[in-house]
């Protein structure tokens, strides 16, 4: 760990971001480092680790310190990581951390997963040496020698490392695309490894699942967007997103509703969402699940789903409907529909609602299907 | 006299089998009550109920609702449950008979009358039947059964005779 320096953490001229891990924990050798929780940078020149907790605190090392490295898988309680042998400590090494380290070597501790694609990066940009070829502008020591000055670009060679640099930024960001990926694919090896653990259980009959492997696996569903299908309520998946959304939702749907006398079709509501929404539509089923998280979801008699105004009680709406109905005599479900400014599907719900309570009944004829106060 | 019909034979739902139960319950209470009264006052006994829907009590021809076959039957075996108002003829329910008055009470008002002394107390059916206009049109089946009845409680025996049958009074 002594080889490391201090370091603003600001990258250099020529110097580009090639991936960032978080929840590293650094180790001197075997023992574990006071610097527990911070963000791992690997750029084209060094190796930066900026702890979490105090941004201050940042300390950086060459990559041209590096001997070799290797991957420790992780296991039970410990996470996996990359140990890195480094060169010895260069005469002009800056101030860091640590003065002395009995240690030639470090292990980065990956909490938070993503030691794959670290790995790979790792050992690409350490196959590349980029830094050789185009040397930061802070005199940076290195073991093969120095070189200082800034390179600025200029002419011909400066648009082809534009173009460089351009493809490094592109690359870059397709690799943080796919941080999400591997560690998908990582929670997914994780899953498999348990769903074959409780699987062979099941099989040897050897006993119950312990309830930590059931809490694994149900938070692995959870995190996937599977609401829990043993504990599943008519309320909520509860997943992040859903609740996210549904709050999205609520301040959206305010104003359509009010202008649709209070309550809308859950069809309705999908169309006007997407449209607004533009990209990134949502799905039939997000919609559903972000409803569920309203409370005021409200399901009338044929199954029809639908989102009601929170002002719009039950009652209110049964007896809004009589009044219509009495006024007027008798109401069919068009003219319901016309006077309310609803849809006529919506208004046939109300109606019918109506009837269910007893407030209203029904006069079916071949002129159709009519409403009239509940005299009887 | 002419027969008044009550408020709900001029409300359209009226002959509508109302969905709703409790709607419902108080929709046949009302049914029950003016089939009988008709029946009642056009001293119906019998009743098809092919026929039923055209006559006017099912059939409210100024308002153009009539009530369905089926909700017809409904009325009346829900008179046949609610006290044997009613008895089907057939398995069919195309025809039932109406008790608008319960053999028990024809029982009763024949044997009031016997007693007044208008007749002998032994008498065929047929002399039974004719004359006061109580009973006029009373079908042979009703009075059978009232008979019956009266037999039941005492006051009276079915005598089986060479013409026919007849009765005795106690």
């Amino acid at each position: 760990m002594d080889r490391f320096s201090w370091s603003n953490g600001l990258l250099e001229i020529n110097e580009t971001l090639v991936i960032q891990q978080r929840g590293i924990r650094l180790y001197d050798g075997d023992d574990k480092a006071k610097l527990d929780s911070g963000v791992a940078l690997l750029s084209t020149h060094r190796l930066i680790w900026r702890d979490v907790k105090n941004h201050e605190c940042c300390i950086a090392m060459p990559l041209s310190q590096i001997v070799f490295f290797e991957e420790q898988a992780a296991g039970i309680g410990k996470s996996a990581k990359i140990i890195i042998h480094l060169h010895a400590t260069p005469a002009n090494k800056e101030t860091g951390p640590y003065q002395h380290s009995k240690y030639s070597f470090i292990k980065l501790s990956f909490k938070e997963h993503g030691q794959i694609e670290f790995h790979r990066r790792l050992t690409e940009e350490m196959t590349q040496k980029r830094w050789e070829s185009t040397p930061a502008s802070q005199p940076i020591p290195t073991a093969t020698g120095s070189q200082t000055g800034r390179t600025r670009a200029v002419g011909i060679v400066g648009i082809e490392r534009k173009i460089e640099e351009k493809r490094k930024e592109t690359d870059k960001n397709i690799s943080e695309a796919f941080e999400d990926l591997s560690k998908l694919m990582v929670k997914a090896k994780e899953m498999v490894e348990l769903s074959r653990s409780i699987a062979n259980k099941i099989k040897d009959k050897q006993g119950n699942i312990t309830e930590d492997e059931t809490i694994r696996f149900k938070s692995y569903l959870l995190s996937m967007g599977i609401a829990d299908p043993v504990t599943r309520e008519t309320h909520g998946s509860g997943t992040h997103y859903h609740m996210q959304l549904a709050k999205q939702l609520g301040d959206m749907l305010q104003v359509p509703l009010e202008e649709r006398g209070g309550m809308m079709a859950l069809t309705e509501v999908y169309c006007l969402v997407n449209r607004a929404r533009g990209m990134e539509l949502l799905s039939p089923e997000d919609l559903v699940n972000a409803c569920k998280v309203f409370e005021s979801l409200k399901l009338p008699l044929s199954g029809v789903m639908v989102v009601q105004l929170q002002s719009h009680s039950e009652e209110e709406m049964i007896s809004s409907a009589l009044d219509n109905v009495s006024d007027k005599g008798s109401l069919t479900a068009e003219e319901f529909a016309k006077l309310l400014g609803l849809s006529v599907l919506l208004s046939k719900e109300r109606l019918l609602l109506a009837e269910k309570m007893g407030h209203l009944c029904t006069d079916d004829s071949v002129e159709g299907l009519r409403f009239y106060p509940n005299l009887f | 006299m002419s027969f008044e019909w009550p408020w709900q034979y001029n409300f359209p739902p009226f002959f509508t089998l109302q969905p709703n139960v409790d709607t419902r319950q108080k929709q046949l209470a009302a049914w029950c009550s003016l089939a009988l009264s008709y029946c009642r006052h056009h001293k119906l006994y019998t009743l098809d109920v092919m026929e039923a829907q055209e006559s006017p009590v099912f059939n409210n021809k100024k308002m153009e609702r009539k009530l369905s076959i089926e909700a017809i039957q409904v009325v009346f075996e829900e008179l046949r449950k609610k006290g044997e108002f009613s008895s089907w003829l057939d398995k069919n329910k195309s025809r039932c008979l109406v008790m608008w008055r319960r053999p028990e009470e024809w029982g009763k008002l024949i044997h009031q009358w016997v007693s007044r002394g208008a007749f002998p107390a032994h008498a065929g059916l047929s002399e039974r039947r004719g004359g006061r206009k109580e009973f006029h049109g009373l079908e042979d089946w009703m009075l059978l059964r009232s008979l019956q009845a009266l037999q039941t409680d005492g006051k009276a025996e079915i005598i089986i005779m060479d013409d026919g049958k007849g009765v005795k009074f106690f």
